[in-house]
């Protein structure tokens, strides 16, 4: 028995009616997992223990009729923390890591009565675009097992895509949400910074990071993310606004919505397919009432240059708290205090986790500030202000979330310039602290093409209005790759 | 730009980080490509233009001063690698090891 192909509503009125039992759908949930996780390793943990018994007090406690989430299992990316559940964000670094805590979205997930089936693998400290830095080895894609997920939320993506779960949590620091949703052919929305508390996120780029929603359905996303969104006494970042209910705009029409379409984004360097892929949206989105323009975005082009500056100086930062004395890995091989720092450093994190940090320490060193730290933050300025200009009289701008369809596992892992260079589309959003989401707008060499929504800050609900209207007329996220059942 | 060898041992040095001879001078070759790539921010006229470094909405947020009940102290010890009746073991500081 499986209930994978169903929406929470859906999955909700079944609990409520007790056709279904809390435990029957968390086992049920398991077994989805254990049947494609060979193929497919989205998990560094699955949680079955924790899960089972929280599923059996719900079970005891019954299932709130006025809450759609109580009940509903999610899966968590390992850079999240839970309390009493390993939680590594990929690393060898956090191999044998328990936090004594929660993140305060997991926290929200639980006061939901939300269970956690399990954390999802990713790329080691969410740093890369394919899930391939990983240490518990690389997560595949749902579609075809010879292509990347997308990352850093590699398995958080193909979880949701392949079946395994219904819901995930992923973070985005430069399009870590959006890229493997797009090529993995389902939801993922990242939002506006300050919207969910990062308190438990391991910090990668602090200024950038954001945690947000997987789904297969855009009305889901925006369930999930009225569960975690929460201002928080613990993040001082985290934003005083508020929305009630960020499903309230779904269903409404978009007529009159006017949709800006920058030439950047759809001009050197994006697959010729990608490109039609998104044209042919735009005219979608028109036939729905909406106006579509071109605009200029003019400073997009360095947004990858600046975001590498930034998110590399403040993982540098970030990171020095790791040094083999508190937590996680320690090496064996020490005579004095420096040894442990330098050996459990030298031996606990990866290769790309490395460059970052060197690429970091650089930017920020002496002789080397102006140049680069203090320049990427003037040249974000300018990639903020180019997006309040076009925002002043669009309501959202439309895009491809990335340049390609998903490539082949192994093929960019070596060229870490070229890898870089696949965030182009998403990184503005990040260092502008915007809302973005991905839906599924078509295929591509047989793979998906996922469709980028931005907005001002706070305009989740007009993100989900557009998203769903497209979502409604359009049959893309209806199709499912083979491993879920489907005919791709 | 090209990163020398001798930048890359510096900047190790400073992020806590050692590599062998080898990997010195393959991160020589990558980070210079990096750098080349993030180079084209040089073009950009930055005049005057005020510097990013936070998106967050309010820039300083106070708590009451309220006691609490602290987090649980074998709890704080649960991950110590090494430990010893609440102390984390780290090998000896000074140099003859010390006997204080």
């Amino acid at each position: 028995m499986t209930f994978n192909n169903k929406t929470i509503d859906e999955l909700h009125d079944l609990l409520v009616k007790k056709e279904i039992s809390v435990t029957e759908l968390t086992k049920a949930t398991l077994a989805d997992i254990q049947e494609r996780e060979g193929a497919l390793n989205s998990f560094v943990t699955i949680a079955e223990e924790a899960a089972l018994a929280q599923s059996r007090a719900l079970d005891e406690k019954g299932v709130d009729a006025d809450n759609v989430m109580a009940g509903i299992p999610v899966a968590v990316k390992d850079n999240i923390s839970t309390k009493g559940i390993l939680t590594t964000a990929a690393s060898k670094m956090l191999y044998n890591y328990e936090p004594i805590f929660n993140a305060t979205a997991v926290e929200n997930l639980y006061d939901q009565d939300m269970v956690i089936i399990g954390k999802t693998n990713m790329d080691e400290f969410a740093m890369g675009g394919s899930g391939e830095t990983s240490y518990f080895a690389a997560t595949k894609n749902a579609w075809d097992q010879t292509k990347v997920p997308g990352g850093s939320s590699s398995g958080s993506a193909s979880a949701v895509a392949s079946g395994q779960v219904r819901l995930s949590l992923g973070s985005d620091t430069g399009g870590s949400i959006r890229q493997p949703a797009a090529f993995s052919g389902i939801v993922g929305l990242k939002p506006t910074y300050g919207t969910v508390s990062r308190f438990g996120l391991i910090a990668f780029g602090s200024s950038l990071d954001q945690i947000g929603p997987f789904s297969q359905t855009v009305k889901e996303n925006a369930q999930l993310l009225n569960a975690i969104a929460s201002e928080d006494r613990k993040d001082s970042t985290s934003a005083p606004h508020r929305v009630a209910d960020y499903t309230s705009k779904i269903g409404q029409d978009i007529k009159g919505l006017k949709i800006a379409l920058p030439k950047e984004y759809l001009g050197e360097g994006i697959d010729p397919e990608v490109k039609e892929t998104i044209i042919n949206a735009a005219k979608h989105f028109e036939k729905l009432g909406a106006t579509v323009e071109e605009v200029s975005l003019p400073h997009s082009k360095y947004g990858v240059a600046v975001y590498y500056i930034i998110a590399s100086s403040e993982a540098s930062s970030n990171l020095q708290r790791f040094d083999g004395i508190r937590y996680g890995y320690r090496t064996e091989n020490f005579n004095n205090l420096d040894d442990i720092y330098v050996h459990t450093r030298s031996e606990g994190f990866g290769e790309e986790v490395k460059r970052r940090i060197m690429l970091g320490t650089f930017s920020l060193s002496s002789g080397y500030y102006d140049a680069y730290f203090k320049k990427a933050g003037q040249v974000r300025t300018l990639i903020i202000q180019d997006f309040e200009k076009v925002f002043a009289d669009h309501d959202l701008i439309l895009g491809p979330t990335a340049p390609s369809v998903a490539f082949d596992l192994d093929s960019l892992s070596h060229d870490p310039v070229a890898m870089y260079l696949a965030d182009l589309l998403t990184i503005p959003v990040n260092l502008a602290g915007l809302p973005g989401i991905s839906i599924p707008a078509g295929f591509a060499q047989g793979l998906p093409v996922g469709l980028q929504l931005i907005g001002p800050k706070y305009s989740e609900e007009t993100i989900y209005q557009a998203a769903a209207a497209f979502e409604a007329t359009t049959d893309y996220h209806k199709q499912q790759p083979v491993i879920f059942g489907g005919e791709k | 730009m090209k990163i020398s060898e001798e930048e890359v041992r510096h900047v190790a040095n400073l992020s806590k980080l050692s590599f062998s001879d080898t990997e010195t001078t393959e991160f020589a070759t990558t980070l210079s490509k990096i750098v080349d790539m993030v180079e084209l921010l040089k073009e950009v006229d930055t005049a005057g233009v005020p510097i990013t470094t936070t998106m967050a909405d309010r820039k300083t947020v106070v708590r009451a001063d309220l006691v609490e009940a602290a987090t649980d102290r074998d709890d704080l010890f649960k991950n110590v690698p090494q430990a010893e009746n609440y102390y984390i073991k780290v090998p000896a500081i000074l140099e003859d090891g010390g006997d204080a």
